[in-house]
């Protein structure tokens, strides 16, 4: 038998379809492929986004559609006493939680950090308040801070501390430091565990050859657990600042913004005149205004610590 | 069973009251005089859905649709009721009236009628049929009914309840008066001895929409003050509210302390808890002490009366009313008139009222008659609720801007602010004025 010379079969190469075409087309590919989360984003982020800075130029009340009216909501705002008291303790109440949370949380993370025994026995508590539902925590606070009936006046009344309920929200500067206090109680997991998984990125052998050089404790913590975690917290930080900024359920469970109006955080006031109120194009104002504070809070945390030559890669100094 | 909650407790008192109101069925007390009903006839193929506020107890929803269910064998017009809660009820109120769509008739809360009056039937007709035949409408539903310098109905109030002095009778006792005098000077001469014997009493300045409100409305109103002048002007910084804040300024030391940090709740546990023993609630308070074993003895020690009048010609407290409205856009306008009609006849309105226990109180004359005013002495003041003089906005038009100052707590704070020492009572009455000016601009 010899070798036929027969052609070699080819199958024939089919013109791929015009469908096959099209997904073959690279920018259109992407398109399709982007589509789904383009959807979900318009709907669920774009659209109320875009509908809360429009109706906040409008006079729109609960029931009644509204018409344009350019700023004026923003122009009553700058003279309201009560925005721009809310404007401070939004400020106030950030600036002084998120110290708070971030010292604490620190200090906890570099405690867990250690060699402890039952490790992530404590690691799985700590993270207990953050777990909790806020409003649960809420009202667990409301009845702690209760005039009547708190606990701590009690304890404090039958150790023979104080003879009479203490004050914690039925005072301006009192309410406004418990509801901070209640604030730090719960971020602090938050930042701590976080940070905690910093640190134990951070390798051994940095704190072995600083051993060997001499350092003291302070000057390890300085000069390697400190630069190192920069990154993490600035991460941290930023996401702590614009929860803490927009907080809600915490200061309209326990006081409402009362007493008179001291503890109103931007995001309660702008509820109260929104929904309870029924001004929703002024509600709307309020929420807009909160904008600008996160931008700046957003823009410090990356650029005052997040900006290092190192963590971007390139060479260091 | 030995564990009973409040709840159960108030479930089996309720339970009680219903097998009552039924046995009493039997006999209607109120006396109607002649009348002609409207002619309403009714649409052919009618049907009804009706949204109401939820039940402050039980038998309030089975008596409701048990009439309900004798207005359907007798016209044989389906009637679908929704029960809604009482947060919900202002804003589906405000999209039925504004899609043109939904149910045909809602009983709402007071103001509703009168922010939608462009968009319901009219309701003279059978007001003023009820009113011939039942003795006449007492004030406060003549406010919420009609719209403003009119005699046109646009709503049908059913019920009101307003917040008296609730009090300890031996701790006024123990301070040396045998019932809290009806002045404002002698009253505060009462809120001090409390204090001094350390039964001191206790009003809500806090942002509670209820009792807040409550409070601050008594002040103004007990000092001849009005947030509204008779045509809707802010008149809210005056001399009488200069007054009014000087009072409460010597009033407030003699309080329990947190007042100012006091929600809707707090003054009810406060009372529950012998720590305050004057203030001012609902009829919810009593119940909820005389329906636990635990608190019985302080509600057999409770009294209520009248808030001190003052300068006010009626007891200076605005009830929360159920009003409610036909929407333009229904179908069978005839058969919701005629419902609202049925079920305000006293075979339905009478066994209803007394299966609420005083919850709520009649807005028809004749109604007074009614055996929930005798069953239990200590709720007859709540009788009167309708016949005050005062409504929320008071003394002006009722409008979607009153309801807001009541919502923002405008006199509240001001109140507060002045109770608190953060102002004089200039700048707290300048800073009311200002905010009001704002919300009734339009």
């Amino acid at each position: 038998m010899s070798a036929t010379t027969a052609p070699a079969w080819v199958r024939a190469r089919r013109d791929p379809s015009w469908i096959v075409k099209l997904f073959d087309w690279k920018p259109f590919l992407v398109f399709a492929c982007l589509l789904p989360a383009v959807g979900l984003l318009t709907v669920f982020l774009t659209y109320p986004l875009g509908l809360g800075i429009w109706l906040a130029f409008t006079d729109t009340t609960i029931g009644r559609t509204g018409v344009w009216v350019g700023l004026e909501n923003f122009e009553y705002l700058l003279e309201d006493r009560l925005w721009w008291a809310a404007v401070f303790y939004s400020v106030f109440y950030t600036g002084i939680a998120t110290f708070g949370k971030f010292a604490l949380g620190l200090w906890l993370a570099l405690l867990l950090n250690n060699h402890l025994p039952f490790k992530s026995l404590l690691r799985a508590i700590i993270l207990l308040p953050w777990i909790v539902p806020t409003v649960l925590s809420a009202i667990a606070f409301w009845w702690i801070y209760d005039p009547q009936f708190s606990i701590i006046s009690y304890v404090a009344i039958k150790t023979g501390l104080t003879s009479e309920n203490i004050d914690f929200i039925n005072t301006p500067w009192h309410a406004r430091f418990s509801l901070i206090a209640a604030n730090i109680w719960r971020g602090i997991p938050f930042v701590a565990i976080s940070l905690l998984a910093g640190l134990q990125t951070i390798s051994p052998s940095l704190y072995e050859a600083a051993l060997l050089d001499g350092s003291t404790a302070w000057q390890r913590f300085r000069y390697i657990t400190f630069p190192m975690l920069l990154p993490i917290l600035a991460i941290v930080m930023t996401f702590s600042i614009i929860f803490t900024f927009t907080d809600f359920q915490l200061v309209y469970a326990i006081t409402r913004g009362g007493p008179v109006n001291s503890t109103h955080l931007l995001a309660t006031l702008a509820f109260q005149r929104g929904i309870a109120g029924g001004q929703l194009g002024e509600g709307a104002a309020i929420a807009v205004s909160m904008i600008p504070f996160l931008v700046v809070a957003t823009l410090f945390s990356y650029f005052a610590l997040a900006r290092r030559k190192w963590q971007q890669g390139e060479g260091n100094d | 069973m030995n564990i009973i909650t409040r709840r159960n407790a108030l479930m089996l008192g309720a339970g009680a009251a219903v097998l009552g109101a039924t046995g009493a069925q039997a006999q209607i007390r109120t006396q109607a005089a002649a009348a002609t009903a409207p002619r309403l006839p009714i649409e052919t193929g009618a049907t009804l859905r009706i949204l109401r506020p939820v039940k402050f107890v039980q038998p309030d929803e089975d008596v409701w649709r048990a009439g309900a269910a004798r207005f359907s064998a007798q016209t044989g017009v389906q009637v679908r009721i929704d029960f809604v809660g009482w947060e919900d009820i202002n804003q589906q109120t405000a999209v039925t009236a504004n899609t043109g769509a939904g149910p045909d008739l809602i009983v709402g809360f007071g103001d509703a009628p009168h922010i939608y009056a462009d968009k319901l039937v009219e309701l003279s007709d059978v007001a003023e049929y009820l009113g011939r035949k039942y003795g006449g409408w007492m004030n406060v539903a003549q406010k919420y009914g009609k719209r403003h310098g009119t005699n046109n109905w646009i709503g049908l109030p059913f019920g009101g309840t307003a917040g008296p002095l609730v009090w300890r009778k031996s701790a006024v006792r123990e301070a040396g008066y045998q019932a809290p005098p009806s002045d404002l000077a002698g009253f505060l001469a009462m809120a001090k001895k409390l204090k001094s014997i350390g039964k001191p009493s206790g009003f809500a300045l806090g942002n509670a929409v209820g009792d807040g409100n409550g409070t601050a409305n008594w002040l103004l109103w007990s000092h001849g003050a009005s947030l509204l002048d008779e045509e809707g002007k802010v008149s809210i910084n005056s001399p009488a509210t200069l007054r009014s804040l000087e009072y409460l300024k010597e009033l407030y030391p003699s309080f329990i302390p947190g007042t100012i940090a006091w929600g809707d709740i707090s003054n009810n546990r406060a009372y529950a808890a012998n720590e305050c023993w004057v203030t001012a609630n609902g009829v919810s308070l009593y119940f909820s002490l005389k329906n636990d074993p635990a608190t019985a003895p302080i509600a057999a020690d409770t009294e209520h009366s009248e808030m001190p009048r003052g300068s006010a010609a009626s007891w200076p407290s605005a009830p929360l009313t159920l009003n409610a409205m036909v929407f333009k856009h229904s179908k069978y306008p005839n058969a919701a008139k005629a419902f609202l009609q049925f079920m305000l006849e006293a075979e339905q309105y009478e066994p209803w009222l007394d299966a609420n226990l005083g919850y709520w109180a009649h807005p028809l004359n004749a109604y007074k008659a009614s055996a929930v005013w005798t069953s239990d002495p200590k709720v007859a003041i709540f009788r009167d609720s309708m016949n005050n003089t005062f409504w929320n906005g008071y003394k002006g038009p009722i409008s979607e801007a009153t309801g807001q100052a009541n919502a923002e707590y405008v006199t509240v704070q001001m109140y507060a602010a002045v109770a608190s020492g953060q102002s004089t009572p200039q700048e707290a009455a300048r800073e009311a004025e200002r905010r009001a000016r704002r919300i009734f601009r339009r």
